[in-house]
C-alpha cells in the first residue's frame, strides 16, 4: 500500500507528546496506519465510530474528564461533523485536535473524492476553524503540538489537514 | 408515566453520577428538581448526548455516568448504539425517554410512533442489558439495579408526551459546561 507508515509513526510520536490519550476514527485509506498505531497502543483509548459526528461528543466527554483527544477522519466525515462541530463544540466552547485527511484535492485520481475536496476549505473558512497543514516531515512535529496547543487554550476545534504529500506515495 | 415523575424517583440516586441529558424537555424538566454540578444539559447538538456520555465513560471508567436520552434524539445518532454496544463501558446506563415524539418542537410523532422499537434495535446492536419500562415504579426498580450492576445497559422509558411550559432555564450553557467539568476534576483531586 502506498502509504508510507513512518510518516503516519511521525504523526502518530507527535500526538503521544500532546499527551494524546484517546483518538476516535474513522478509517480511509491514508489513515489505516495511523489507527492501527493507536490500537496497538495499550496506553491509548481508540474509538472506532459509526459515524464522524459521535466523534465530537466523544472529545467533548473527555475534555470534561481532564484526558486530551485527537479525531481522525477524511474531509468528508468533517463535513458529516459539522452539526456538532457547531452546536457542541463552538456552542460550548469544547476544544477538538481534528486530523483531516484532505482528499480530493492536487492528484486525486478517485473521482468520488473531488467534490469534497472543493468545499474543504472553504467551509473550514466559512466555520471560523483555524486550520494549518500537515504536508512536510519536518513540520509535523511542531504544527502538531502547536495546533493542539490553540485547540487548548482558545477552547475551539482546529483543523490540521493531512496532504497528499504527507500521506501517500506513487 | 411522567417523564418528570421518573426522574424525581430516582433524582437521589444521581448524586454521585455524572449526568448528561438531551435538550429541550428532559433538560427543563431535570433541572427543576434542583441543579446540581454533576449536571450537563446538552442544549443542542441532537444525537450526541450519549456520544458525550461514551466519552466520558471511557475516560473514567470508575465513575457513574447516566446519559438521559430521547427517542428523537437517539433517532439522528442509532450508530451510538453500536458505538457504544462495541466498547460497552460497565458504568454507563442508557436511558432513552421515548415519548413517540418531538415534543419541544411542536410534538410531531418519531418513527417510533409507528412501530420503530428501540428496544429491539438497542438489543440487535450489542447493547449487553436492555429494558423497557411503563410505570414509575418499574423504572426506578430498572434504573436502582443499573446504578449498582456493572454492564452497560439501556433503558427505555415509555413516557407521555407531555412537557414542561418553557425549557429555558436561567442556567446559561457556559456556566453549566464548565461547572461540570470542574466538578469531575475536583473528583479526580480527591
Amino acid at each position: 500500500m502506498p502509504v508510507p507508515a513512518t510518516n503516519s509513526k511521525l504523526i502518530y510520536e507527535a500526538l503521544k507528546e500532546c499527551d494524546i490519550r484517546l483518538v476516535s476514527a474513522l478509517p480511509e485509506t491514508w489513515l489505516v496506519h495511523l489507527i492501527r498505531l493507536a490500537d496497538d497502543d495499550p496506553e491509548m483509548i481508540l474509538v472506532r465510530l459509526a459515524k464522524e459526528e459521535e466523534a465530537v461528543g466523544i472529545s467533548a466527554g473527555a475534555h470534561f474528564a481532564g484526558v486530551k483527544s485527537a479525531m481522525l477522519m477524511q474531509n468528508h466525515g468533517f463535513l458529516a461533523a459539522i452539526n456538532g462541530i457547531v452546536s457542541f463544540a463552538h456552542l460550548y466552547k469544547i476544544p477538538l485536535l481534528m486530523l483531516i485527511s484532505y482528499r480530493g484535492s492536487l492528484g486525486e485520481r478517485d473521482p468520488w473524492q473531488t467534490q469534497g475536496g472543493n468545499v474543504t476549505e472553504p467551509l473550514l473558512h466559512a466555520l471560523r476553524i483555524p486550520y494549518f497543514f500537515l504536508d512536510a516531515l519536518d513540520t509535523v512535529r511542531k504544527r502538531i503540538r502547536q495546533g493542539q496547543t490553540l485547540a487548548e487554550s482558545s477552547l475551539q476545534p482546529v483543523a490540521l489537514l493531512l496532504t497528499r504529500d504527507l500521506m501517500w506515495e506513487e | 408515566m411522567l417523564r418528570l415523575e421518573c426522574l424525581r424517583s430516582v433524582y437521589s440516586q444521581l448524586e454521585n453520577c455524572l449526568v448528561v441529558t438531551i435538550m429541550g424537555a428532559v433538560a427543563a424538566e431535570l433541572h427543576s428538581l434542583g441543579h446540581r454540578s454533576n449536571f450537563f444539559y446538552l442544549q443542542h447538538a441532537m444525537g450526541l448526548a450519549s456520544s458525550t456520555g461514551l466519552g466520558l465513560a471511557l475516560c473514567l471508567p470508575e465513575q457513574r455516568v447516566v446519559v438521559f436520552d430521547g427517542d428523537g434524539s437517539l433517532l439522528m445518532n442509532l450508530g451510538s448504539l453500536s458505538t457504544m454496544a462495541r466498547y460497552r463501558p460497565r458504568k454507563l446506563v442508557h436511558v432513552v425517554f421515548d415519548n413517540e415524539s418531538l415534543l419541544s418542537v411542536g410534538g410531531f410523532p418519531t418513527a417510533t410512533s409507528t412501530g420503530t422499537d428501540l428496544d429491539g434495535i438497542a438489543r440487535a446492536a450489542g447493547i449487553p442489558r436492555v429494558t423497557t419500562v411503563r410505570s414509575v415504579e418499574s423504572f426506578e426498580v430498572a434504573m436502582t439495579d443499573a446504578l449498582q450492576g456493572n454492564e452497560l445497559t439501556t433503558i427505555i422509558a415509555k413516557v407521555e408526551a407531555k412537557g414542561p411550559a418553557a425549557y429555558v432555564t436561567d442556567l446559561s450553557l457556559l456556566e453549566n459546561r464548565f461547572q461540570f467539568r470542574r466538578h469531575i476534576q475536583s473528583l479526580k483531586a480527591r
